[in-house]
């Protein structure tokens, strides 16, 4: 079926199935890599975008439901402050490891700031903990985002 | 396309550049390494070109070109643990190269100039990285330096002694004459590479010691990065694949009518033990996939279970096992006083790398092109010839960055299984594992039993015997290394214990799991020997009646590291201050990969055996640490990696085939579950010890310990048993 979507502001029009999952339309159809497969069912957050500036998990989100919706992928994030600063941050503390989690965790961390500047540990808990980090990055994403938040770097 | 030929004429006139990479063991490799085209895939960042012409190439290891532009091959794989910038650094260092301005390129499978110096293969693994590479390394970078030296020198007709360099510079000392190593570039490839070239005093490192920031993260935080799942190439296809459920099975019969109507099906690859779905999209793939229905010819192993694993383990464990190490008198040694005896259990583990088991291929009559992130390139590469049916030389490999290797990609099958589906089809196709066919299929960390016995005399361990029972990896995936009945993984960290025993001994026996694969696992050997020594030496002090740090220190008089560490984690946590009810603490000391770590997990425990994890300290001595806050990290991510298999971590199996198949059932550790970690890395002298291991082995054992200190519960397997501890049976 024919979609259209604004992706990262962009407008990109596609013939995909109804029930494709998002995550399989960007990766798949528009070569938008940077969000990834983790799981598909939901579990680890790998694939976290923006849909309208809130969090989702593209693995189980079918594109049929999207037309005409604004979608902000890892690629994009850069152009909100929220996401801007989420990025220095992670930089700044040096959060990253392997790095395949780290879309989804600051899509994920990125939301957070947006609605809640100021987030405390239990805001971080509730935004974070359906993102997955093998690696084990956890201390360092919490502290990256309090210092986000705060516009401090390390 | 330059041929052989061609660019070996061009070379004979940089007598240095042939002849170090003649030494670096050119010849085979040579082809390989320069002459087959490295094709990126579409999205990929543009990557230096590894060409020689007209540039300083040295080594296999820095390449200079007349712009200054310093480009490094790496010669082990990036998977997080931070080696795409600490070799960098210490190429930069022993170089005097400006450390912000390198570039880096993946190394292709070339095991004579890039194989790791301790396994002569192109592995990355085993925490060797940094403790391999570490002379080989400043020795590059210092004769590639006095090359560069000795042409300014020449130019200004001085001595090569009276000039310095620093940042992608010589400098004459006393006219302040300076010339760029673009500017020295050509000359210097006309240089003759110094011998015994003298390495910098560890005093004037400007690079090793520093905590600089990783080379690697920046396209790790806007979707530019690129690991193999993320390969795009013209024309392809997508794919992913079902192995029979049960280990060992074959494909029976497959109808595939209802997979052929799925819109996007391309095709359907059926092969003795697997099934494939090409279609134009892994969505496409997948659902065919789900559509096929197959009948599976379950074969030998379809009745076994877990129930027969440990069985068949616990046999094996009755039996007296190669000794790997013997020192005193073990048999009078045990018979001097009442025996402690106590058996230790691990699980099988899953990896469970964030990125799935993946790799893109395109086979042609001529030739095969792989794209994939793989800790093996040179294994992948010899593998999938024989998969292709091709000979070596016509298999490029195209590495990438891991999206967690842990273990798992030290094995070749997803590429073998990408290069049998490829051979069906005249296109490229990406094939995607499933999570769930990613968890099922895994070769896991084996199942392992430890019977300790020891004897305790005046406070102390008077003897010690300490019987591994488990899979020899070794003695699959490398055998040479496998002698005289002792596979050197399984015991790793039980023959070097760090404490002062004058009876000890410790045996090996080999017993291979029924049906399952067994594979390395972060941690290797050690997560297991450490695990049962650790836990073994609480239940000893408790025996003894003694603090469980001063049971330790008391029998650490020759391993002045290990006790340095122990004491100061016990400082760092305060150690013996008061707790709370239900709240314990427990200590674990580990010397392994030449690092000493001391951890302290202290946990709470409720009266239904949940267990939460509130901190974590841990103090490590890896000799020079390259760059402190890639240790730190390390550390800190390798406790949450040990955590979480120490909370959950179970594979299980039923009917021959794994009962788990995602993150709901093969729980990992979230951020809400994840405590305070502190880590302490200590200044040392010493040559680097090894890192990405070590952090995962210190986690388990140090909270079994305190779970033990909170309830007097003394679990003896892993994961943490919940129901005992809510039953509180004392040990």
């Amino acid at each position: 079926m024919a979609t259209t979507l604004t992706i990262n502001g962009e407008q990109k029009s596609f013939d995909a199935p109804a029930d494709m999952p998002l995550l399989w339309v960007l990766r798949d159809i528009i070569g938008l890599t940077g969000t990834k497969y983790g799981c598909g069912i939901a579990q680890c957050g790998a694939c976290t975008v923006h849909v309208d500036g809130k969090p989702v998990r593209s693995c189980v989100l079918p594109v049929g439901a999207l037309n005409g919706r604004s979608i902000t992928t890892i690629e994009g994030v850069a152009a909100s402050a929220a996401g801007a600063k989420v990025q220095k941050a992670w930089l700044d503390f040096e959060v990253i490891q392997c790095g395949y989690c780290q879309s989804g965790q600051i899509m994920s961390a990125a939301a957070l700031l947006a609605s809640t500047p100021s987030p405390d540990d239990s805001d971080i808990n509730a935004a974070m903990s359906g993102n997955i980090c093998r690696c084990g990055t956890y201390v360092r994403i919490r502290e990256a985002i309090k210092l986000a938040a705060a516009g401090r770097s390390s | 396309m330059i041929s052989a030929n061609k660019r070996q004429d061009k070379l004979s006139g940089h007598e240095l550049s042939r002849r170090s990479l003649l030494t670096g063991g050119l010849a085979a490799g040579f082809v390989l390494a320069f002459h087959l085209p490295l094709r990126a895939a579409v999205n990929e960042p543009v990557q230096p070109a590894d060409v020689t012409d007209g540039r300083f190439a040295p080594n296999a290891f820095i390449r200079i070109d007349e712009t200054g532009k310093v480009t490094l091959v790496m010669p082990q794989v990036e998977m997080g643990q931070g080696v795409y910038t600490a070799i960098p650094m210490i190429l930069a260092e022993e170089l005097d190269a400006d450390f912000a301005q390198v570039a880096l390129l993946h190394a292709p499978p070339n095991d004579k100039l890039y194989g790791n110096p301790t396994f002569g293969l192109q592995v990355t693994g085993n925490s060797n990285s940094i403790r391999a590479f570490w002379k080989p390394l400043r020795n590059a970078g210092a004769s590639a330096r006095a090359m560069l030296v000795q042409a300014a020198a020449k130019q200004w007709q001085v001595d090569a002694a009276s000039c310095t360099a620093s940042k992608n510079e010589v400098t004459h000392t006393e006219s302040g004459r300076k010339l760029s190593y673009g500017a020295l570039a050509m000359a210097a490839s006309r240089e003759s590479p110094p011998k015994d070239v003298p390495l910098k005093d560890p005093k004037d490192f400007v690079y090793i010691g520093q905590p600089l920031k990783r080379l690697d993260t920046p396209d790790k935080v806007n979707g530019k990065a690129v690991y193999g799942i993320d390969a795009i190439l013209p024309n392809m296809k997508f794919a992913t694949v079902a192995a029979c459920p049960v280990f060992g099975g074959k494909v029976g019969k497959v109808d595939d009518s209802a997979a052929k109507q799925i819109p996007g099906v391309r095709k359907i690859v059926v092969l003795d033990d697997m099934v494939a779905v090409v279609g134009d999209h892994m969505w496409a793939a997948k659902k065919g996939l789900d559509a096929l229905k197959i009948n599976w010819d379950e074969g030998p192993n379809a009745n076994i279970s877990s129930k027969d694993i440990w069985q068949h383990l616990r046999t094996a464990s009755e039996k007296d096992g190669a000794v790997a190490k013997s020192a005193g008198d073990i048999a009078k040694g045990l018979s001097t006083g009442e025996k402690f005896e106590a058996a230790y259990e691990l699980p099988f583990l899953a990896h469970a790398a964030m990125e799935p088991l993946n790799a893109t291929v395109h086979v042609r009559p001529d030739g095969c092109e792989i794209w994939t992130g793989t800790q093996i390139v040179s294994r992948v590469q010899s593998e999938a010839a024989k998969a292709a049916g091709l000979p070596v030389e016509k298999v490029i490999v195209n590495n990438h960055l891991l999206g967690g290797g842990f273990g798992r990609k030290l094995e070749p099958d997803m590429v073998i299984a990408a290069v049998r589906v490829a051979k069906q089809v005249d296109y490229p196709v990406k094939v995607v594992w499933t999570r769930e066919e990613d968890t099922q299929h895994d070769v896991y960390r084996p199942v392992y039993r430890n019977n300790i016995t020891a004897v305790l005399a005046d406070g102390k361990v008077a003897a010690w015997k300490h019987k591994v029972t488990g899979s020899a990896i070794l003695a699959r995936w490398l055998p040479p290394a496998f002698q005289k009945g002792i596979d050197i993984d399984a015991v790793d960290a039980a023959v070097d214990a760090p404490y002062d025993i004058p009876n000890f001994h410790v045996e090996y026996v080999r017993a291979e799991p029924p049906a399952v694969p067994t594979g390395f696992w972060r941690g290797v050997g050690p997560n297991n020997n450490v695990f049962a020594v650790e836990c073994a030496m609480d239940e000893l002090a408790r025996k003894a009646g003694k603090d469980p740090i001063e049971f330790r220190r008391a029998m650490l008089g020759s391993k002045p590291r290990a006790l340095a560490v122990l004491n100061l984690a016990a400082e760092k946590a305060n150690w013996g201050e008061k707790l709370p009810p239900r709240v314990g603490r427990g200590v674990s000391l580990q010397p392994s990969f030449e690092t000493f770590i001391a951890t302290i997990v202290e946990a709470e425990v409720d009266d239904k055996g949940e267990v939460a994890l509130r901190r974590v300290t841990s103090v490590v001595d890896t000799g020079i640490a390259v760059n402190p806050d890639t240790v730190k990290a390390q550390l800190e991510g390798g406790l949450i990696f040990g955590l979480t298999a120490a909370l959950w971590g179970e594979i299980t199996i039923d009917k021959g085939r794994v009962q788990q198949s995602n993150f709901h059932d093969y729980r990992m550790l979230r951020i809400n579950q994840t405590p305070k970690i502190e880590v302490h890395v200590v200044k040392s002298g010493e040559p680097p010890g090894g890192i990405g291991e070590t952090g995962v082995n210190g986690g388990p054992p140090a909270l079994r310990n305190a779970i033990y200190a909170a309830t007097g519960v003394a679990l003896r397997r892993m994961p943490i048993d919940r129901s005992l501890i809510a039953a509180g049976k004392k040990a």
